[in-house]
């Protein structure tokens, strides 16, 4: 295999580890029926937290810490607005935003375009020596094999046990799942903290590992990316991560495009019309009829590869009655 | 297992859903728990199986005393309920159905649940696939999925809300005999919620009567029809007299009108409406009764018939085209499709405004508002947002919204949730309306209001409408087995 290819893939891999965070972190959140809709916001303030806290203390893991607790904390005004205040949370989320946006800038003032610390890169040894494979995966920093894992073990979480199948039954049909013995709002505070935590290290892991350093919004628009990649993937750990990674593979390609000359704009473009394109795919039914005319055999597994219906009770407050 | 409930009072708000009942279920038995929508049978229910916390009284399961704060705790001591609409996850396949809310580590073992499910589903005759999708099986299926599920759990009580709505009928034998060998062979005690007075008198060994939240009658089966009813509806009032209104020319004629919803087919109907008549649709709810009353309007599109107002073919109209020719709709959901929450009496009634300037003089509204307030009884200032008004002041709001003349007037239960006070001025103004020429027709759940305000009655039962004989002399006892579906 073409050693420049190889290398590309893995810088991929690298690249999209916070945008796996974020985007499996709103999973979570949503699948527990709780729209964190701060992400673009929560991101850059945790990206300037964790950078800040690593940089003062000179120890990274004290930032990742650092920006874990500023996206469980923001999370949490979500959750508590929601289920404690009965706001609305597509509002709510809107205003944390902007609101974390703009205390990013001006808590962050004094460490713009500071040299800091970084998370060090340290290749897995013996896997990182497979061919192909463990160059492409494991030779990178803990953040990034924290990513990969991530998005199995939620895939494992969701899918295979028991409180996993509770969570995604409380975000379905809280009422059905309270009946069951769910106790419904402490589970969407948990999931809904656990989530906003991830988005919170995915900002630590721009500024201390993918995008080094701190100045006003530079990650700015990857929160948004993150919601629509969510969307994109259906709800499902592993469609989720693929669409980060396609993401990823797309902007690499605009901008070895743009060597080769091709229109800045349109290759810009390509992921958010192919974004919109699949939106529109999922949301014309097309998907469900080609499920439902499927033959018995393949309908399984297309449905678990191509179903992308939120959960029935996102964004919905549960009252019982 | 024995069930003694002891005095329970639910209310919600100013409604007294459960105003004291006290009643034993013994085992062995299957009850049939009747009454009319609204008696405070779901309730009760709802209480017994935990999901609702009573505001006073005592549940004792075989003389022990219990108190259930969350439905698990109920299913725990052995109680399970099937709700109405069946209380599962549609993405879900069966088998994550089962599996969730059962007792049990970490990882749930797929396979012994599965051979678990699968035993069960034998034993009852179920024919259920684990791996099937709930969102691909009928009401039905699903329902029989959350016996198997509660089954699972140990229960000993089982109650079942309404639950022959929406099933076939060869869902409903084998419903049915399931649960007489849960009952008579097992020991399990059956508490069958229902209005339907036939499926009661099929299965029920025993009967136990509400009505506004009273119990007012236990009877062992068999019991003749006739006492059920009157027990279930109460005495029948005396009719007050009305005002005798010569009939015009007809209003609307429909032919054969049919329409369906994925829910419910309504078969094909005809009737002509002449004016100053005041036709009263009864049934049980979503018995085709309102599917009728929009296809006439044009708020749904008919599947085929015809629709003829005042000589001219509106078949396949919009409703806005009914609306212009003297039509008006009195939607049941007042704040949800009626009226606008969030806007004041003035803004609604310069929306309802045939004039629309660009600019709204809102001086101007404002005096028409408080004129319109004070001529329909409102209570309510024009800067009222409409959702603070009381149930009774919505639906004048609603009138006064309506304009000046009307050829036609469409109302789902006109008096719903409203005092006494406020139902006969409703009525008085409708029949003003009737007696200016305009006709009337309107849904109700409440008989003694069918009877008492219809010149022509039709009944409606599973999207089948039949006209009663002879209005004039009909009882709320023989409008209570139509609707239950005897006689259709």
């Amino acid at each position: 295999m073409d050693s420049e290819l190889i290398r590309n893939l893995a810088s991929i891999v690298a690249l999209s580890a916070p945008l796996v965070m974020a985007s499996i972190g709103e999973t979570i959140t949503e699948r527990a029926g709780v729209v964190n809709l701060s992400l673009d916001g929560t991101i850059l303030l945790s990206a300037m937290t964790g950078f800040v806290a690593a940089y003062t203390s000179n120890n990274v893991w004290v930032g990742v810490l650092a920006g874990v607790a500023v996206g469980a904390v923001v999370a949490l005004i979500v959750a508590a607005s929601s289920i404690e205040l009965h706001q609305d949370q597509v509002a709510v989320g809107f205003v944390l935003t902007l609101l974390c946006d703009e205390l990013s800038a001006f808590l962050g003032q004094d460490y713009t375009r500071l040299p800091g610390p970084s998370v060090p890169y340290w290749p897995i040894p013996f896997l990182s020596d497979i061919p192909i494979i463990g160059q492409i995966f494991f030779t990178h920093n803990v953040l990034v094999y924290f990513s990969l894992f991530l998005i199995v073990f939620v895939w494992w979480w969701m899918y295979r046990t028991r409180p996993g199948l509770a969570l995604r039954g409380i975000g379905e049909r809280p009422a059905a799942a309270f009946v069951r013995g769910a106790n419904v709002n402490r589970l969407r505070y948990l999931y809904t903290l656990i989530g906003g935590g991830l988005v919170g290290m995915a900002g630590a892991t721009y500024s201390l590992s993918v995008k080094l350093g701190w100045s006003e919004g530079h990650v700015r628009g990857n929160g948004w990316i993150a919601l629509a990649i969510v969307i994109f993937g259906g709800w499902h750990p592993f469609r989720v991560a693929f669409g980060a990674y396609l993401f990823a593979a797309l902007r690499a390609l605009s901008s070895f495009m743009q060597q080769l000359g091709a229109s800045v704009v349109l290759v810009n473009a390509t992921p958010w019309i192919l974004m919109i394109l699949t939106l529109l795919l999922v949301g014309s039914g097309a998907t469900e009829r080609l499920i439902a005319i499927s033959p018995p055999g393949a309908r399984r597994f297309l449905r678990g590869v191509l179903r992308a219906t939120p959960p029935e009770s996102l964004g919905v407050e549960f009252r019982r009655e | 297992m024995k069930v003694e409930l002891r005095d329970i009072r639910k209310y919600f708000g100013p409604v007294r859903a459960n105003d004291g009942i006290s009643v034993t279920f013994e085992e062995g038995t299957i009850y049939g728990l009747l009454g009319e929508n609204g008696a405070g049978k779901s309730t009760l229910m709802k209480v017994l199986s935990g999901y609702l916390i009573p505001d006073g009284g005592q549940i004792l399961l075989d003389g022990e005393r219990v108190h259930f704060s969350v439905p698990a705790e109920a299913t725990a001591r052995g109680i399970g309920m099937l709700h109405q609409t069946p209380m599962d996850f549609p993405p879900f396949s069966v088998l994550d159905n089962f599996i969730y809310g059962q007792p049990g580590g970490l990882l749930p073992d797929r396979k012994a649940a599965r051979e678990q499910f699968l035993k069960l589903c034998r034993r009852f005759n179920f024919d259920l696939s684990p791996d099937a999708f709930i969102d691909g099986l009928t009401i039905g299926e699903r329902q029989q999925m959350e016996i198997v599920r509660l089954l699972s759990l140990g229960v000993r009580v089982l109650i079942l809300d309404e639950p022959t709505t929406g099933i076939s009928a060869e869902q409903k034998e084998i419903l049915f005999r399931t649960l007489r060998e849960l009952a008579h062979n097992e020991g399990l005690t059956i508490i069958f919620v229902s209005h339907k007075l036939e499926d009661v008198e099929e299965l029920c060994d025993e009967v136990v009567v509400l009505r506004r939240g009273k119990l007012v009658g236990r009877e062992k089966m068999p019991v003749l029809a006739d006492k059920l009813v009157e027990m279930m509806f109460g005495q029948v009032l005396e009719r007050t007299p009305r005002p005798p209104v010569e009939l015009g020319t007809p209003v609307l004629q429909v032919e054969n009108l049919s329409a369906s919803t994925f829910r419910l087919t309504l078969e094909p109907v005809t009737l002509d409406v002449r004016e100053g008549e005041v036709i009263g649709l009864a049934g049980l709810e979503g018995s085709g009764q309102a599917l009728f009353m929009r296809a006439c309007c044009g708020l749904i599109r008919p599947r085929g018939g015809k629709v003829i107002l005042d000589g001219r073919d509106m078949t396949g109209k919009g409703y806005h085209e009914f609306m212009a020719a003297g039509v008006a709709y009195a939607p049941a959901g007042r704040l949800e499709e009626g009226l606008i929450a969030g806007l004041t009496l003035t803004e609604h009634f310069v929306l309802a405004a045939p004039s629309h300037d660009f600019l709204v003089d809102w001086e101007g509204a404002r005096k028409v508002a408080q004129s319109r307030i004070e001529r329909f009884n409102i209570v309510g200032r024009p800067e009222s947002p409409v959702e603070t008004l009381s149930g009774g002041n919505q639906q004048r709001v609603l009138m006064a919204l309506m304009p000046e003349r009307l050829r036609l007037l469409l109302l789902e239960h006109p008096t719903r949730g409203l005092d006494v006070e406020s139902a006969r001025w409703i009525w008085k103004q409708l029949l003003e309306r009737r007696s200016e020429g305009t006709a009337v027709i309107f849904m109700s759940s409440d008989l003694d209001e069918i009877v008492e305000y219809s010149d022509r009655i039709l009944v409606f039962y599973a999207g089948r409408a039949i006209e009663v004989p002879e209005p004039a002399s009909a009882t709320v006892e023989q409008l209570g087995h139509l609707i239950g579906g005897k006689g259709i």
